[in-house]
């Protein structure tokens, strides 16, 4: 979920130069304003010390931000269960959670959400939608708590890299849809190791500026997990532009 | 006229313009903005002064720098200086390497070093940041390696995947069912059990970990320069032992740093000198005077690092296994790894000690490919029976003939000597871990976070061996 400053637009450009360069957060400045923007900031930083270990603070300090939102949340296991600790961990991040046959529970545009979920101790969760939410490495000890999860959704995570992929293995036995769609991280190496997930029934790798090679990338996928049906780029783009396929399954939330 | 130095000349008015010229010329030699050829130019030639001065500065010699320059407890309080032979790095091992990363050792350093080596790289952009620079992309494959045992190495296999589950690794062992289960491409004959790593290991780029390093430690204020170690001036102090023995201990207090294509030399004045020369640290040792002495005492134990070559090959296999494949070492020393998305495969075999080829240059035996490694690559992958090899090159390993594990920490007599080399084919996955520890032991005095007291010098004098099992 992009920071609710962002949108205010109250903060100097500085941000956008600083944002731009590690691509932290999601909003979109016109380029060619970006572009002159960057080069003054260059030209700042490379005559003036000041300049430099300001943008070096402000870097600290926009990674410190993601660490904490990743912090571990194990300990709450003990006291409310493995479910609501991974419940609570994706609402704080700002995603939606389905516990079985209950509704989707999702924050509000403030960020609060209802504290119903305490009470569902021995409910597995379902589905969860993480989109847009800042979740790295560390904070996927959290995610992995939930063991029964059958749909994950992680579109556009800005951090989610080839290494969280490679974390995925230990929900091979229940896992049957993934989305990957729009992950700025992820490339072909990274999805090389979601064969160990073999109930996979859905996988969607659709939009993934850092492959390479998507067409190629797609056919080894689908060689990879022969049961699973991958939603990505059609092969044939090249001659024409079809429409992206509409989701099937309606438990798991509509796709931007 | 003031300028002593000129002849009293001609008195008279004949010599009135020439006196202005020369007049002229001296106002203008004096002025700024002219070449002043009062002072050479020194430019080319490293400082007179440093702290530290690394010998070596490929993936270890750079970790040092970075960890000495990150550890330093006041913000410019070492000077550094890494000297490098070849900016090119055409023999250096790093960027030869074949760019993997793997828990699977028997030693538990070795384990810890390589968990923190893959957190390093894991969290690259934030230990490497320079401001205004793109992020790094180390090309990580996260696709693990699978070791192979033989019915005679099985039990052994066992015992190490202990070791490494208990030191954190995600390490699991797998039957030969199993293996046809997840791996249809391989057949298992000869195979009684294997070993997945299932995170933290995989392969990378390496050049990519180089240049990084490189741009971060150059923004960190650390001196490079390009040239040749040629003579240790150092003094020596005769002390007793507790036993009422007599020691002679070595102190290095200049390093002669000769310049590429030229006799000039810059004498550094230094206070600590790290050895991370790969491939060549024993003659850089021998300059300090180690190995100098009757063999069987300290002062006669060399360093028992000498370079290995070792062939890579890239073959083009168009059935061969997909995407999912990890890297695979075989029962016979073998090992493969797919690169890229376009059924190329790369991979080679260590030779034995008989058919150890020469290691005065680097290139390469088609035949060694031929006869030893294909084979065995077919047996194990039947679909490599039609292969065609596409390059191939040669590398060096720095090799430690004594027990194939690295040298680190100081010399017990040449006492500002420190040692960070000898991996013998896993320095590039342990470089992050090791260079903290270097770092650590000479700004603290001892090993801080990962104890590395099975690897100092002493062992070779001793002859207690930190053996390791697990090298391919």
């Amino acid at each position: 979920m992009a920071a609710p400053w962002l949108s205010l637009r109250l903060v100097a450009p500085m941000w956008n130069g600083t944002r731009g360069i590690h691509r932290l957060g999601g909003a979109v400045v016109p380029e060619g304003n970006q572009k002159k923007e960057r080069t003054i900031l260059q030209f700042l930083t490379n005559h003036f010390y000041d300049v430099e270990a300001l943008r070096g603070y402000l870097l600290q300090r926009e990674m410190s931000k993601v660490h904490m939102k990743n912090r571990s949340f194990t300990w709450l296991e003990e006291q409310h269960g493995p479910y609501s600790a991974g419940a609570f961990f994706i609402l704080k991040q700002g995603g939606a959670v389905k516990f079985r046959d209950k509704e989707w529970i999702r924050p509000d545009k403030y960020g609060h959400f209802s504290p119903e979920f305490w009470n569902f101790r021995e409910v597995p969760i379902e589905a969860v939608d993480a989109s847009d939410c800042e979740i790295n490495y560390e904070g996927l000890d959290n995610l992995l708590l939930l063991k029964e999860l059958q749909s994950l959704s992680l579109q556009r995570c800005p951090h989610v890299d080839d290494w969280c992929l490679s974390r995925l293995y230990p929900l091979a036995d229940s896992l049957q849809e993934l989305s990957l769609a729009g992950c700025p991280h992820v490339s072909e190496r990274g999805l090389a190791c979601l064969h160990h997930l073999q109930n996979l029934r859905r996988l969607d790798i659709s939009d993934l500026p850092a492959v390479s090679n998507p067409g190629l990338t797609q056919i080894l996928v689908e060689e990879m997990l022969p049961n699973c049906k991958v939603v990505g780029v059609d092969w044939a783009e090249g001659l024409k532009l079809g429409p992206e396929e509409q989701p099937q399954d309606t438990a798991s939330p509509v796709l931007a | 006229v003031a300028h002593a130095g000129r002849t009293v000349g001609r008195l008279g008015e004949g010599d009135w313009d020439g006196k202005v010229s020369e007049i002229k010329k001296k106002i203008k030699s004096i002025l700024p903005g002219t070449s002043c050829d009062l002072l050479p130019d020194t430019s080319h030639l490293p400082p007179e002064h440093s702290d530290v001065v690394i010998v070596g500065g490929g993936v270890l010699g750079l970790s040092v720098a970075y960890w000495l320059k990150k550890l330093e407890s006041r913000r410019g309080g070492i000077r550094v200086l890494v000297v490098e032979q070849d900016y090119t790095y055409s023999q250096a091992s790093t960027g030869l390497s074949v760019g993997g990363i793997c828990q699977q050792f028997s030693l538990p350093e070795n384990i810890q070093l390589s968990l923190f080596s893959a957190s390093f790289l894991r969290n690259i952009n934030e230990y490497l940041a320079v401001t205004s620079a793109p992020p790094l992309d180390l090309r990580f494959n996260p696709s693990g390696y699978l070791l192979l045992a033989s019915e005679k190495d099985a039990a052994a296999m066992e015992s190490n995947v202990k070791v490494q589950k208990q030191e954190g690794a995600k390490v699991c062992l797998m039957s030969p069912d199993q293996l046809r289960n997840k791996f249809p491409w391989i057949n298992t004959e000869g195979v009684a059990l294997a070993s997945y790593g299932m995170e933290n290991e995989g392969w990378f780029d390496p050049w990519c970990l180089l240049q990084g390093l490189r741009q971060k430690v150059e923004s960190m204020g650390v001196f490079f320069c390009q040239g040749e170690v040629t003579r240790f001036v150092s003094s020596s102090q005769r002390m007793l032992t507790t036993d009422d023995e007599m020691v002679i201990l070595k102190r290095i207090h200049e390093v002669h740093v000769k310049m590429d294509h030229s006799l000039e030399y810059q004498p550094v004045e230094c206070a600590i000198v790290i050895n991370a020369a790969g491939a060549w640290s024993a003659q850089i040792a021998a300059l300090a005077g180690i190995g100098k002495g009757p063999p069987g005492t300290l002062q006669g134990t060399k360093l028992p690092v000498e370079p290995r070559k070792r062939y890579v090959y890239v073959w083009h296999c168009p059935q061969g296994p997909g995407l999912e494949t990890p890297l695979v070492a075989d029962t016979s020393g073998a090992y493969f790894r797919r690169e890229g998305l376009g059924s190329n495969y790369l991979g080679g075999r260590s030779p034995t000690e008989e058919e150890e080829p020469d290691p005065a240059n680097l290139e390469v035996d088609h035949d060694f490919f031929q006869e030893k490694v294909w084979p065995h690559l077919a047996l194990r992958v039947p679909a490599f029976e039609t292969l065609k090899v596409q390059t191939a090159w040669a590398g060096y390993y720095d090799y430690n003939t004594f027990d194939q594990n690295g040298v680190v920490g100081p010399h017990p007599l040449v006492v500002n000597m420190y040692f960070a080399t000898g991996f013998s084919g896993h320095g590039l996955q342990q470089a992050p871990g090791v260079g903290r520890a270097v770092a650590e032991m000479i700004l603290e005095g001892s090993f801080q976070t990962i104890d590395l007291s099975p690897f100092l010098f002493n062992r070779f004098y001793l002859g207690e061996k930190t053996q390791e099992n697990n090298i391919m």
